[in-house]
């Protein structure tokens, strides 16, 4: 299938550009709290409620490394088969903002926690792997407030401290697909993990890109631009795009691109220029004093090894074997956990083929439409189950199934109660079914002597008559059957 | 009442605990002495209300069971201390009021002291001479015009006039040792890692260490052992039982081996000094040790290193003075970055700036690897030297400083050899060991003038010993007249 090969390319008269793409993901690390200090993490408290001294660096105060926050970092790193380092090292990243009290951040520069891994993406043209350059942990900044006042900033200091990891790919990807694809796979892994819930509203997770273009067929990288803080999926495919066209614009006019770092302006749809290279800070990174190596020892990993959850990958290719389910339908159940949970859920008690399309097809449906995750879906997974188990015994057609899906998501109800309410049962009773029949056919003796003549497409209409009697409650099977014996008296 | 100038802190601890004395009348003493001494400028802020309501409520509760039972003691204004104002000597501190107590000072009114005070100190405890504090310098109470030494200049400055009966410093390159030396008075710089840096206002966190100050072997021993300990604040900070110092006190050097490092005996060092070491090796030798003549070859590579690494470190530690949440904060500047260089420009004086600025330059890309970097290796090679010797002896005997005190204003205009002041001390904190400062003897025009022990790391005890030994031997007597009182 044409369609389904990669084909994404700026073309233009004379050249078609390659786009190379790079990530760096910011990803708050899931722990109470935060990386140096016991404050809380929790999202949404008034503001400087969640401060402690060392957060807003008295004169003094000394970091202490949770460990929690070790071990949420190693377990990712182990989700994405990367190489854990056992020796790793905080520096401390100087520079001056009203929001960062100590006037460094601590981080991890030359000797992060996690080495080099990989991330598997699904493609429509394949499986494609995007490598992953390293993983380390450092603390987030404090958030300042430019428009409560016209003359001041007022700076909140709950976030500072929290821990962050940031995730840098290397520039293997091609397309703002494969990005969407990637941020997709990572946060699924991550939310599998239970290291970071991935809540790109609330800022859990957040981005920046770097963007380059060449000629295909090209193989040295060219100049790129960092694209800061862009806290949407759909934003960072249309920043991308937009970025690359730029630099290929600026190139095919002869001119050169500025290693510079840039701003997505989301009401114009168009990076600008936020700071040169030249402007870029010099961050005097040295290993902070205040804090010993850090050295993690090889069982420690191994234990957390052991305790790893089933991940989307693994999940995926057991869904395809036990389940028997396309790689595509189980790619759809595995990628975001609460959905393969729903599923497995379901299918504790019900048929597995029908659950996979009801929640593949109706399901999601309902949930793109509500805008809602599935963990509220108004259908609880039992009643899912229930409904399936109606059409699996014969109870009701897949028509009048979605009649009481439909119920279901309104009231929540459940599908038992709704089928005795309504008395939405199938008719499954051969000599009832006769009745509706003969009714039917007498009432258009002139249409069975047609059909008799020879106009069979005229058995279609009789079904029709006789499902709207019954109000589309007639086993379909059995009014088949019966029509087919009756027309032949 | 009786006057205590004569009595040594273990002393007074004892007419405390064999109820000679109170801990009020105690602490009167120190407050009267202290109030007849604000010609020495040794003190930035003094508490005498609550030193006294802590008095009255240990005198009430009496409970000898502490190291230090109801001793006043004034501390360097480095130690953040609850709801006193605590500076750092500078202006940029001058009106912050610590909500928490420092680990260190924590465990000394936890065995019993009482706070007396917060002594001046260089800013940011970065000096030589104590005259780097925004608040003035304190005077050495050996002559009117002569510094105390620094950083901790207020402290020695205290604790040799009998402000208080001994006192505790910090010591980030020679800061309680040289100013000891320069006092006639004892100091000790602990291992790396024996006292908790939690609460103290860093200068160079990797350097910075708390230790005791007093007028004799036995106090310091006694000192230590109340303000040491494991503190899980401190990352740095060692897990190990608390040592009992001065229980295990003893005079016995008889078979130990003492280094006698040649990289010491430095060109245009006064004989004097060379003849106050001499007298130290006669003493050891004459008590029963060895001594061995040993080589610390990196020695010449320690200042140009330390002036690397502790600039660079405080550079980044001092970033957080930057008028945004506590501390002085200028009222010039059109927005934040002027409001930070107004506020760092005025709040900081020459030298903390100084400093600030080689640190900036040394970690700047393009420069790290040729200074920071570099000093970082040579580090690694002079502490190599000491773990060398220390499988041939137990402990080094040194000069504590090149020369005895030096006039106010002698070297404020020459920060080189301003910083040539710490060649001997600067060894110790960069490897990460323990020394002792005692007092050695006096030079020709009358100023005390100190000798150092080395040990390797968690072995204080040896030194103090050894220490003890020679202070018997050597029998120290400063001559102050208190003309300050007159």
């Amino acid at each position: 299938m044409e369609n389904d090969k990669f084909n994404y390319f700026i073309k233009t008269e004379k050249n078609n550009w390659e786009v190379i793409i790079g990530l760096e993901v910011h990803a708050q690390v899931v722990s109470d709290s935060k990386l140096f200090s016991g404050s809380s993490t929790k999202f949404g408290g008034k503001p400087n409620t969640q401060v402690s001294l060392v957060d807003s660096a008295f004169p003094g105060m000394l970091p202490v490394i949770n460990e929690y926050c070790i071990e949420q970092a190693v377990k990712t790193g182990l989700g994405l088969n990367a190489k854990i380092n056992l020796d790793s090292i905080f520096d401390r990243k100087n520079y001056f903002y009203a929001d960062l009290p100590a006037g460094y951040q601590i981080s991890q520069y030359k000797n992060p926690i996690v080495g080099e891994g990989e991330i598997n993406l699904d493609m429509p043209y394949g499986s494609k792997k995007i490598g992953i350059e390293r993983l380390h942990l450092e603390q987030d900044a404090g958030k300042s407030i430019h428009d409560l006042s016209p003359d001041n900033t007022y700076v909140d200091l709950n976030r500072s401290g929290v821990a962050l990891m940031e995730i840098v790919s290397k520039p293997d990807l091609r397309s703002p697909e494969e990005v969407n694809s990637y941020i997709k796979k990572l946060r699924s892994i991550m939310r599998y993990l239970g290291t970071c819930d991935g809540n790109m509203q609330e800022g859990s997770l957040r981005a920046d890109v770097n963007v380059s273009v060449r000629i295909k067929g090209e193989t040295k990288f060219g100049t790129r631009c960092e694209i800061k803080n862009v806290n949407s999926i759909k934003f960072m495919e249309m920043a991308i795009d937009s970025e690359a066209k730029r630099q290929v614009e600026l190139l095919e006019s002869g001119k050169s691109i500025d290693q510079e770092t840039r701003l997505f302006d989301t009401k114009k749809k168009e990076t600008r220029s936020m700071r040169l290279k030249e402007e870029a800070h010099d961050y005097r990174y040295f290993p902070d004093p205040d804090l010993l190596p850090l050295k993690i020892e090889k069982s420690f990993v191994e234990n957390l090894k052991k305790k790893l959850p089933e991940l989307p990958d693994q999940k995926k290719d057991r869904y395809i074997k036990k389940f028997n389910l396309s790689p595509y339908e189980a790619n759809v159940l595995v990628s975001e956990i609460d959905v393969s949970k729903f599923f497995e859920e379901v299918i504790k008690t019900s048929d597995i083929k029908l659950a996979k399309n009801w929640i593949i097809v109706e399901l999601f449906a309902v949930l793109n439409e509500k805008n809602i995750e599935i963990k509220k879906s108004p259908v609880t997974p039992k009643n899912l189950a229930i409904l399936i188990n109606q059409i699996s015994s014969g109870n009701i057609s897949g028509k009048i199934a979605k009649e009481v899906f439909d119920i279901m998501v309104k009231t929540g109800s459940s599908a038992d109660k709704i089928i005795e309410d309504k008395g939405l049962k199938q008719q499954s009773n051969p000599e009832e079914i006769k009745k509706i029949i003969k009714k039917v056919l007498d009432k258009h003796s002139e249409k069975v002597s047609e059909y008799k003549s020879g106009k069979v497409k005229l058995f279609g209409f009789f079904i029709g008559e006789v499902m709207k009697i019954s109000a589309g409650k007639a086993n379909p099977k059995l009014v088949n059957e019966i029509l087919k014996t009756e027309l032949k008296k | 009442m009786s006057d205590l100038n004569q009595n040594t802190l273990s002393q007074i601890a004892n007419l405390i605990k064999t109820k000679k004395i109170s801990s009020l009348e105690v602490t009167k003493f120190f407050i009267k002495n202290i109030e007849k001494a604000k010609k020495l400028n040794s003190f930035i802020t003094t508490c005498f209300e609550k030193s006294l309501k802590n008095a009255k409520n240990f005198d009430s509760k009496k409970n000898y069971n502490g190291l230090l039972p109801g001793i006043p003691l004034a501390v360097k204004d480095l130690f953040c201390t609850k709801n006193i104002k605590t500076t750092a000597g500078s202006k940029i501190l001058e009106n912050f009021t610590p909500s928490y107590e420092s680990s260190v000072t924590n465990n000394l009114w936890s065995e019993g002291a009482i706070i007396l005070g917060k002594l001046n100190c260089d800013e940011f405890a970065m000096g030589s001479s104590n005259e780097t504090s925004y608040f003035g310098n304190a005077i050495n109470p050996i002559g009117k015009n002569l510094v105390p030494g620094g950083s901790s200049g207020g402290s020695a400055s205290a604790l040799a006039a009998n402000l208080t009966p001994a006192t505790i410093g910090t010591d980030t390159g020679g800061s309680i040792r040289q100013p000891a030396s320069f006092t006639g008075t004892v100091g000790l710089k602990p291992t790396y890692g024996l006292c908790s840096r939690w609460g103290i206002v860093a200068f160079a966190s990797s350097l910075d260490q708390a230790g005791p100050m007093t007028k004799n072997v036995e106090d310091c021993a006694l000192l230590l052992e109340a303000m040491s300990g494991y503190d899980p604040k401190d990352s740095t900070s060692i897990n190990k039982k608390k040592e009992q110092y001065s229980k295990n006190l003893n005079e016995n050097v008889k078979g130990l081996k003492i280094g006698i490092p040649k990289e010491y005996r430095i060109d245009n060092m006064p004989k004097e000094i060379d003849n106050i070491w001499n007298k130290g090796i006669d003493i050891l030798k004459k008590s029963g040790a060895t001594i061995v003549d040993i080589s610390l070859p990196h020695t010449n590579y320690a200042l140009p290193t330390y002036y690397i690494v502790a600039p660079a470190e405080a550079s980044s530690n001092l970033a957080r003075y930057d008028g945004v949440k506590y501390g002085y904060r200028s009222k010039k500047g059109k927005n934040l970055i002027e409001m930070y260089e107004n506020t760092r420009g005025e709040g900081f004086g020459r030298e903390v700036k100084r400093r600030v600025l080689i640190g900036t330059y040394v970690l700047s890309s393009g420069y790290y690897d040729a200074y920071y970097l570099k000093a970082q290796k040579v580090r690694k090679l002079i502490k190599n030297d000491f773990d060398e010797s220390f499988k041939k002896v137990d402990a080094i005997l040194t000069p504590s400083t090149p020369s005895s005190a030096f006039k106010f204003g002698e070297k404020t205009n020459d920060p080189i050899s301003m910083y040539l002041n710490d060649i001997f001390t600067v060894p110790v904190n960069l490897a990460g060991i323990p020394a002792i400062s005692i007092p050695g003897g006096l030079d020709s025009k009358g100023y005390p003038m100190g000798l150092q022990l080395i040990a390797k790391a968690l072995d204080e005890q040896t030194i103090l010993n050894i220490a003890l030994t020679m202070e018997k031997a050597i029998n120290f007597k400063n001559s102050i007249d208190r003309w300050w009182e007159k």
